[in-house]
């Protein structure tokens, strides 16, 4: 019962978050409302039984990706009264085309046509919780089973990397900056010039013409 | 005990808040992205929920490798945002239009 009330009470506030996402007036508001909906998630995952999850949802949201969000939002410079144009001329069409698909989601789920009772039967049962952790039952098959997708992952992962640093990197003009290779392959020649002295070489045509010097 | 079917109506509603999201917000490509989080959140509401009341962990897995290539895919499009904003100094997906035949 007090799961149920639970549920319903994050659900709630999910919804309310993922509305304020899509309508804020400021980016920076929706980023938090965002992070406000994944913490919801991240509480509901753990109801539904899935705590690993929802731990990572939390830090790999909330941590790193909306910080990212939240980074770009204030590093852009954006006019904000530009980015609400045509918001009422779309919500006619948008909202109507929402609601249909809410509604017949909605019919089809409650239909009873995905009762448990139909269900097929499972190719890698979860163990008693009371016995095996959520964590150890994901490694268990994540690290066996799934070792090719899970290696595919961090490849993606690289993937993602270099290609976002190679997006927003850029060489601009005028700017002084380190250039190690030029630095290590400088030979003596290029910095030093060899000059004559005013100490008089004995002939005296370089004798100190400027004395105090 | 709560029932699949309240899952996956939550699954729905939040899937459709990311599709009007994608529909209101078409000026603005920092919260088209986030409207895209929220999609995925919602297929991911989805698989978790099978996962529980079929007693099969593969869902969970999926969900992991999902969220996976959803964080690279956030990170990819910021990093596109930031050179169209570069280049464009606005953020509007309208603008992005020099490859209309």
């Amino acid at each position: 019962m007090i799961e149920k009330l639970l549920f319903y009470v994050f659900a709630a506030i999910l919804i309310f978050a993922a509305t304020m996402v899509i309508t804020a007036r400021n980016p920076v508001h929706a980023a938090l409302f965002l992070v406000l909906a994944f913490f919801n998630s991240a509480v509901l995952w753990v109801i539904a039984g899935a705590e690993f999850l929802g731990i990572v949802l939390v830090l790999v949201y909330v941590g790193a990706v909306m910080v990212l969000f939240l980074f770009v939002v204030m590093m852009l410079d954006i006019n904000l009264a530009k980015l609400r144009e045509g918001f009422i001329r779309h919500l006619y069409i948008g909202l109507p085309i929402a609601a249909v698909i809410v509604v017949q989601m909605i019919l089809v789920v409650s239909s009873g046509a995905m009762a448990p009772a139909e269900m097929p039967e499972a190719t890698m049962p979860i163990p008693d919780p009371a016995e095996t952790g959520n964590t150890t039952v994901i490694g268990g098959v994540l690290y066996t089973v799934y070792v090719y997708p899970f290696e595919l992952a961090a490849v993606i992962l690289l993937v993602a990397i270099i290609a976002s640093i190679m997006l927003t990197l850029r060489r601009r003009e005028g700017v002084k900056h380190q250039d190690i290779g030029e630095q290590v392959n400088v030979r003596k020649e290029d910095r030093l010039r060899m000059a004559r002295s005013f100490g008089g070489s004995g002939d005296g045509r370089n004798d100190n013409k400027y004395p105090g010097r | 005990m709560i029932e699949l079917s309240e899952f996956l109506v939550l699954g729905a509603i939040l899937f459709s808040l990311g599709m009007a999201g994608i529909f209101l917000n078409r000026k603005n490509a920092i919260v088209l992205l986030m409207s895209i989080e929220l999609i995925l959140l919602a297929v991911n509401f989805n698989f978790i929920a099978f996962s529980t009341f079929m007693g099969d962990v593969a869902g969970q897995v999926f969900v992991f490798f999902i969220l996976t290539v959803a964080a690279a895919e956030s990170a990819i499009g910021l990093a596109i945002l930031v050179t169209l904003f570069r280049s464009r100094d606005s953020i509007d997906v309208a603008d992005l239009d020099t490859m209309r035949g």
